[in-house]
């Protein structure tokens, strides 16, 4: 598996081939609190990168999340809308959201490596 | 306006709070465990909530007192017992309501506790309407700090004796360390509890001793979910100075007497409420899958006509689901009703439901 990377939405992706696995960063986890109700996109769904693709609900406010890849959705998580906990526990391993296929693989070269990112997330905690 | 920080404010960021500006003022609204547990400990344990941003008014006065403030308030004054509590809301003219509060008759007069974002409001309002005539106050110098939760009574008769025989919404003055404080056994959470009025300079003494005996502070995010699983209104989301306590479904916060005599500020759409010109009323909303819906959610009937909207709207930890209220026409409000809620532009089924969702507990 590739190195992890990270956007400025505060989601995380890794690479397996032309597949990439993305969910929402330990910080971001943190910031929202309890989640309490995940909604993901469909599979064979078409997404922009930075467009939305799935929904976050903690027990205060619902967070749109967004894919920092475009192309097609192969699978979703579907052990985090029956446990919306699983993000907390483990939001950048189990707790993942959704599979792409990849489109355009050099979207990921605009992302931050995880000392970037984690200076990036301290300067915009929100 | 400057934001303002209670008492407490260095101990809660001790105790690892997290804090959102709140009614104008920087408000712990959760700990480091997190809402749901803080939830969870207020039903099954005790939580501590500092809820000194409220406004804490005394009005002295006897009777001639009680006759003014039945003018603004709906509430049965002449009933009202010594120590009494009982929940109300100060009227504007169009039957809407400026604030929700509750009066304690006491000794010297009243005590009235206000929601922190209407208190400056509602002193100018009363303040004006009493003309002079009486002694008021709106207390700068007293904290407020809630004790919630099934272990509330034994816990806090250790440290303040006597309080354990308060009947719910009951209260009366007890000794700390040698000094008055007046507590009331009453809440915002559905459990059993209490609300102890204590002055700034010994609210951390009392906190710190609360947490020694295995309280945990809450903050404002659980008191949320608590007070929805409750079934109890928030003001400026769920009542406002446009729904009338009839709509609101708060008809039994008035008493008899005064629906029936009025002569108070307001009473002409109170009354034509209470005689048949309802047309909407506030509800339990229970979603039929994990959607949550929240404050603005359009509500439709089953044949997709608009009947209402969400004002509140949450995850409830002890319901283990999603729950909310708002307002639907009058002729959707019955239990069961089969509604739906436009979420993110899909509709999703829901019923209008019991309130509260979840049962009280306290103790009468």
């Amino acid at each position: 598996m590739s190195e992890k990377k990270y956007s400025k939405q505060h989601e995380w992706v890794t690479i397996e081939g032309d597949v990439a696995t993305i969910g929402i960063t330990t910080h971001a986890a943190e910031m929202l609190g309890d989640v309490v109700f995940v909604e993901l996109p469909e599979k064979g769904k078409s997404v922009e990168k930075e467009g939305q693709a799935g929904v976050v609900e903690s027990t205060k406010a619902a967070s749109d999340v967004y894919t920092p890849i475009t192309g097609e959705i192969t699978d979703t998580n579907q052990s985090i809308v029956d446990d919306p906990g699983a993000v907390n526990k483990d939001p950048e391993g189990s707790g993942w959201f959704f599979k792409i296929k990849i489109k355009n693989k050099s979207e990921l070269d605009q992302l931050m490596s995880k000392t970037d990112y984690d200076k990036f997330a301290k300067e915009n905690p929100n | 306006m400057e934001t303002q920080r209670t008492a407490l404010y260095e101990y809660h960021k001790s105790l690892g709070a997290k804090f959102v500006p709140f009614a104008g003022y920087e408000m712990p609204v959760q700990y480091s465990s997190g809402i749901v547990d803080e939830h969870k400990i207020t039903r099954n344990s005790a939580g501590m909530f500092d809820v000194s941003h409220m406004g804490q008014l005394s009005i002295e006065g006897n009777a001639d007192l009680a006759v003014e403030l039945e003018k603004i308030i709906p509430i049965d004054l002449k009933k009202i017992k010594l120590n009494q509590s009982k929940y109300s809301f100060l009227t504007n003219k169009k039957g809407g309501i400026y604030d929700d509060l509750i009066v304690t008759k006491v000794e010297k007069g009243f005590n009235v506790i206000l929601n922190a974002a209407c208190k400056d409001n509602d002193f100018k309002i009363i303040n004006n309407f009493l003309n002079n005539k009486f002694k008021i106050i709106l207390h700068k110098n007293l904290s407020l700090i809630a004790l919630q939760g099934p272990k509330s009574s034994e816990i806090l008769e250790k440290i303040i004796s006597g309080i354990s025989s308060l009947k719910f919404m009951n209260g009366n003055k007890f000794s700390y360390n040698g000094k008055d404080v007046y507590i009331t056994r009453s809440g915002y959470t559905g459990e059993d509890g209490f609300e102890i009025s204590i002055s700034n300079e010994f609210v951390e003494n009392l906190a710190k001793e609360l947490i020694s005996q295995d309280v945990k502070p809450i903050g404002l995010g659980a008191r949320d979910t608590l007070r929805l699983e409750a079934g109890l209104c928030l003001y400026g989301h769920d009542i406002n100075e446009s729904t009338s306590p009839i709509e609101a479904n708060l008809k039994w916060a008035i008493s008899n007497r005064r629906r029936e005599e009025g002569g108070f500020v307001g009473y002409n759409k109170i009354k034509s409420d209470l005689n048949g010109s309802l047309s909407r009323l506030r509800v339990g909303i229970k979603p039929e899958g994990k959607i949550i819906a929240r404050e603005g959610v359009k509500i439709f009937s089953e044949d997709g006509k608009e009947i209402g909207s969400i004002t509140s709207g949450t995850f409830g930890p002890s319901v283990n689901g999603p729950i909310a209220m708002g307002y639907v026409k009058l002729d959707f409000s019955k239990l069961g009703t089969k509604v739906s809620l436009e979420v993110r532009g899909k509709k999703h089924e829901a019923k209008v439901s019991k309130l509260p969702f979840y049962k009280k507990n306290y103790v009468r």
